[in-house]
């Protein structure tokens, strides 16, 4: 293969028309006689609905029509099951799904109501205004631990507990090993997750065609064909019936991928059965409470070990909030379980976590999609052993990690993908070695006692992880060259800014000879690739990107045999290049790609048997189990103790994801990623009162990072290839989002010194406020210095 | 109730009639179909909705229709010509200053305003003027690069 473009910075195809406001987002869609949808949405987190009454709504003029639960009929159904439980031995999983509407109980703030539809959405909120839905408030389940032991209510009253779900899962005999263990660790840990917030809502567009008999729905989705289907099968349609677009999307990041919204479902309906469009954009209000969060998880964790710092075994206990409903099966808190182990060798594991119902909005992932977790609750035992053991931090962390001779190395638990936790590659000792390097460690713990006397609190943080990318089923790809001499590529998943337009194209492009601006790469159109699974888990390049390298090898050697029989020559006597085929040596004997693309689509004669016409192929690519990317961070901060606000002086990021495609790509969602883990650890949290009511609900008041609080980072990468599929390409998709809390913990402990005074940062996300309480009793001692500056 | 408006939107007259509660983001988006500009949050915060009002960058969910009678607007679809780039937008390809692009139009407008007024800013005036704008794809760093590119390449032609 010719490496022309593979491993390039190539600047991105999409680029110009997003640039220009010319690429088609969801709320960019108009049609002719579009209605507009609102939503009434419950004010209470907790309710039980004894009446509602619309009559003045649907009168308010410019009203087409207004929905209750009982309107639906037969098509008012709860959500389905994306993803069973694992097989794991003894796993309880309590399913219950989100309904379309609220039939006769609330289960969280903003949960969906009536649906009202109207001429333009201005008068759509009028109307819905005009509903009155007469409420009976119940108390609201809100804190895990009452929410465990039941104190407040049930929020799925027939369940009788509000226990979604309870996994155990083990590895060699913990209670045996931690007899023999020379230092054991327990802490309690609290981490909370907030919402993804891309800034590009959530949207819907749906259209019957009766004349043609066809629904076409415009959806700001992550997965197209599982929406295709889904729909077909509830409204009672054949999936062809059905076409799903998922245009350009304004970042996704994991909630977009949760399958059926109720808006999802009820917009397709309502534009059959009133055969016009509908438009339903979510406002930022509703993005809060109607699009799923990522949230908390409580954890009482040990780890055991040896004298020499070696870890003998971690046991761990988790409560997890999945929110009002559970349509996402476990995929968030297994992943908790299972990246907690990270790079390390961990003999024995005892990890059982419940997953509990609250009155809040639904859990399901998002960027990390609980690795966070996992993450931070490790690489925190790890920070606290090596004080107790007096061991140099990245000393302890270097003595555990698995050996690069170990690969495949088998972690003996099972995975979210159902797969057993096998990491299929890695060498960890460089990625730190780099990292060290880069970050100055050694230079900068000689010059912190001076810098602390000069009052300057500045620390550094040094944490490590894994991550499982690029997980099944499969994805498939059509590469097809046009009469035009373009090569044009489909594929099932949708995009949200990972540059696939790019990406894609470098693969194909350097397959065919071709330039990558003349691959014409389409996503997430149900009409133009019919299969795939979606855009999650890091996985678009992985098995995207290898079904893609695939269906372009093959069009490549049709390519060749048409212009053999073209020239009447070998195929070794050929070239691909600038988008023609030469002979080698002979001048001027060339020949276009579309030229070729037509006489492989004859109108006269016979196309042989055996053969097909065009140049064209699908392929697809099905991973045996995720590949395994691995990184860590470091940074060096300076906190104020005065106010607790911090300056991040050097941020450092070592990862390796495989063979990399587009650097600049992959830079750019490592620094994505790392913004979103700055805003976890520092900035970000959905602040619930104790009646489930969501404080913090704005722009204005959830704040995520802006330029000023993101630092620079400086990257550099490893390489070790994935053996699981032929490109060795790893996702990069969560890497820099998944290790920043502990970073942050570290570094700001150790700028503030305040493990030496009894403080632990064992919860995030923090704050300038939040460290003041944690930290501020000791701001006396510790802001002597400062004064005397 | 509804208003007569006129204005000038990429250098094209408009006469409208509006309902007084229309905001201008809309307004632009449905009734004009520029679209480019877009919406993030509709409270001001996110600058997503940013254009340029007589050249001053402004949030258009923050205003209605009825208020720019007799103004100029320039949308992200006016920063470039026949389908050429302007030296900022060449810059946000090149140094990668954008994924999802969901952002990007008003990132846009607000910073030509600002090259305008600032054409050798520091990393420091830069990302205080971008402070005002979310991204959620990039972490800021390319397109930080991406401004100071185009202030070098501007600064240099004469
Ligand atoms: S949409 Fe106007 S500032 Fe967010
Ligand atoms: S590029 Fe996606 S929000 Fe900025």
């Amino acid at each position: 293969m010719s490496t022309r473009s593979f491993g390039q910075p190539i600047k991105r195809n999409e680029d110009a028309r997003l640039l220009q406001g010319k690429a088609l987002f969801v709320d960019d869609v108009e049609l002719p006689r579009l209605l507009h949808a609102a939503f009434v949405r419950s004010p209470h987190a907790h309710a039980r609905i004894r009446g509602i009454d619309t009559s003045a709504a649907k009168k308010r003029a410019g009203v087409v029509a207004v929905y209750t639960a009982a309107d639906l009929g037969d098509y008012w159904k709860p959500g389905p099951l994306l993803l069973p439980p694992p097989p794991i031995e003894g796993v309880v999983f309590n399913e219950r799904t989100q309904v379309p509407l609220v039939k006769d109980k609330v289960r969280h703030a903003g949960e969906p109501v009536v649906l009202v539809i109207a001429e333009d959405r201005y008068i759509a909120e009028d109307a819905a205004g005009d509903v009155v839905v007469d409420y009976e408030a119940l108390p609201a389940v809100v804190d895990l631990e009452k929410a465990r032991d039941a104190k407040t209510g049930f929020v799925h009253d027939d369940l009788k507990t509000n226990v979604a779900a309870h996994v155990r899962q083990t590895k060699g005999d913990y209670a045996k090993a931690v007899a023999g263990a020379a230092c054991v660790i327990k802490r309690r840990f609290l981490y909370d997750r907030g919402t993804s917030l891309p800034i590009e809502t959530r949207g819907v567009v749906a259209q019957w065609d009766g004349k043609a008999d066809r629904l076409t729905v415009w959806d700001t989705t992550q997965a197209p064909v599982f929406i295709r289907n889904g729909l077909a099968a509830m409204l009672n349609l054949s999936e062809r019936q059905v076409r799903v677009i998922a245009p350009f999307i304004g970042g996704g990041f994991g909630p977009k991928i949760m399958m059926f919204y109720p808006e999802e479902v009820l917009l397709p309906w309502a534009a059959m059965k009133l055969d016009r469009p509908i438009k339903w954009i979510e406002d930022r209000f509703e993005h809060f409470f109607a699009t799923t969060h990522e949230r908390g998880q409580l954890h009482d964790a040990e780890i055991a070990l040896s004298k020499d710092g070696r870890i003998i075994g971690v046991k761990d206990v988790f409560l997890h909030d999945t929110g009002a409903y559970d349509p996402y099966g476990l995929t968030v808190p297994i992943n908790s379980q299972c990246t907690l182990l990270g790079p390390y060798i961990v003999p024995n594991y005892d990890s059982t976590f419940t997953a509990l119902f609250t009155n809040k909005p639904i859990v399901t992932p998002y960027r990390g999609a609980g690795r966070q977790h996992g993450v931070f609750v490790m690489e925190r035992l790890l920070d606290i052993a090596a004080r107790e053991l007096k061991m140099d931090r990245a000393e302890i962390r270097r003595i555990n990690f698995i050996p690069p001779d170990a690969f495949p190395y088998d972690n003996q638990i099972i995975y979210q993908d159902f797969a057993p936790l096998v990491y299929d590659s890695g060498n960890y000792q460089p990625i730190l070695d780099k990292a060290l390097k880069a970050i100055g460690y050694k230079q900068f713990l000689e010059e912190q006692p001076a810098l602390r006397a000069a009052g300057k609190h500045q620390g550094i943080g040094l944490v490590c992880y894994v991550e499982g990318t690029g997980i099944g089923p499969y994805e498939g790809a059509k590469v097809q060259v046009q009469g035009s001499g373009k090569v044009s590529l489909a594929t099932g998943i949708g995009t949200q800014g990972q540059g696939h337009y790019t990406s894609f194209a470098q693969i194909v492009a350097d397959q065919v000879g071709v330039a990558v601006t003349d691959v014409d790469v389409v996503t997430g159109d149900t009409d133009q690739f019919y299969w795939g699974a979606g855009t999650f888990a890091s996985r678009g390049a992985v098995v995207a990107g290898n079904a893609v390298n695939d269906a372009a090898k093959v069009v490549r050697q049709k390519i060749l045999r048409t212009a053999a029989e073209h020239f009447e020559c070998a195929e070794e006597d050929l070239a691909l290049s600038n988008g023609a085929v030469s002979v080698v040596g002979v001048p001027g004997k060339t020949v276009k790609l579309g030229v070729l693309a037509d006489e492989a689509n004859p109108m006269r004669g016979a196309v042989k048997p055996g053969t097909e016409p065009g140049l064209e192929a699908t392929s697809y690519f099905g991973p045996e189990m995720g590949a395994t990317a691995a990184g860590i961070h470091a940074m060096i901060v300076e906190v104020d103790p005065e106010t607790c606000t911090l300056e991040i002086k050097k941020y450092v990021v070592v990862h390796d994801c495989g063979t990399v495609i587009n650097p600049l790509i992959l830079a750019g969602q490592i620094h994505g990623g790392v913004a979103q883990g700055v805003g976890n650890a520092f900035y970000e949290q959905l602040v619930f009162d104790d009646r489930g009511q969501l404080l913090n609900a704005s722009l204005a008041d959830y704040l995520i990072p802006t330029a000023l609080d993101v630092p620079r980072m400086t990257l550099d990468h490893t390489v070790t290839p994935s053996p699981l599929n032929p490109l060795g390409i790893k996702g990069a998709g969560e890497a820099g989002a998944i290790p920043v809390g502990p970073l942050f913990a570290q570094a700001i402990e150790d700028a503030l010194g305040l493990p030496g005074q009894g403080v632990e940062l064992n919860e995030i996300p923090l704050s300038p406020s939040r460290l003041w309480e944690l930290a501020g009793a000791l701001a006396k001692i510790d802001t002597s210095a400062t004064r005397v500056r | 109730m509804s208003h007569k408006v006129s204005l000038t939107v990429n250098g094209t007259a408009h006469t409208r009639e509006v309902e007084a509660r229309l905001l201008l983001s809309d307004f632009l988006r449905h009734d004009l179909g520029l679209t480019g500009t877009h919406v993030g949050c509709e409270h001001g915060v996110c600058g997503a909705c940013t254009i340029l009002l007589d050249g001053v960058p402004v949030r258009s969910c923050l205003m209605f229709a009825a208020q720019i009678n007799g103004k100029s607007i320039t949308t992200v679809e006016g920063l470039s010509a026949d389908g050429k780039l302007s030296p900022l937008q060449e810059a946000f390809r090149d140094a990668h200053g954008l994924q999802c692009g969901y952002c990007t139009p008003g990132i846009l407008t607000t910073m030509t305003a600002f090259l305008a007024e600032t054409p050798k800013p520091s990393e420091g005036d830069i990302r205080e003027a971008l402070s005002g704008n979310l991204c959620r794809c990039t972490g800021y760093q390319n397109i930080v690069d991406a401004v100071k590119l185009a202030a070098e390449r501007m600064s240099a032609k004469p």
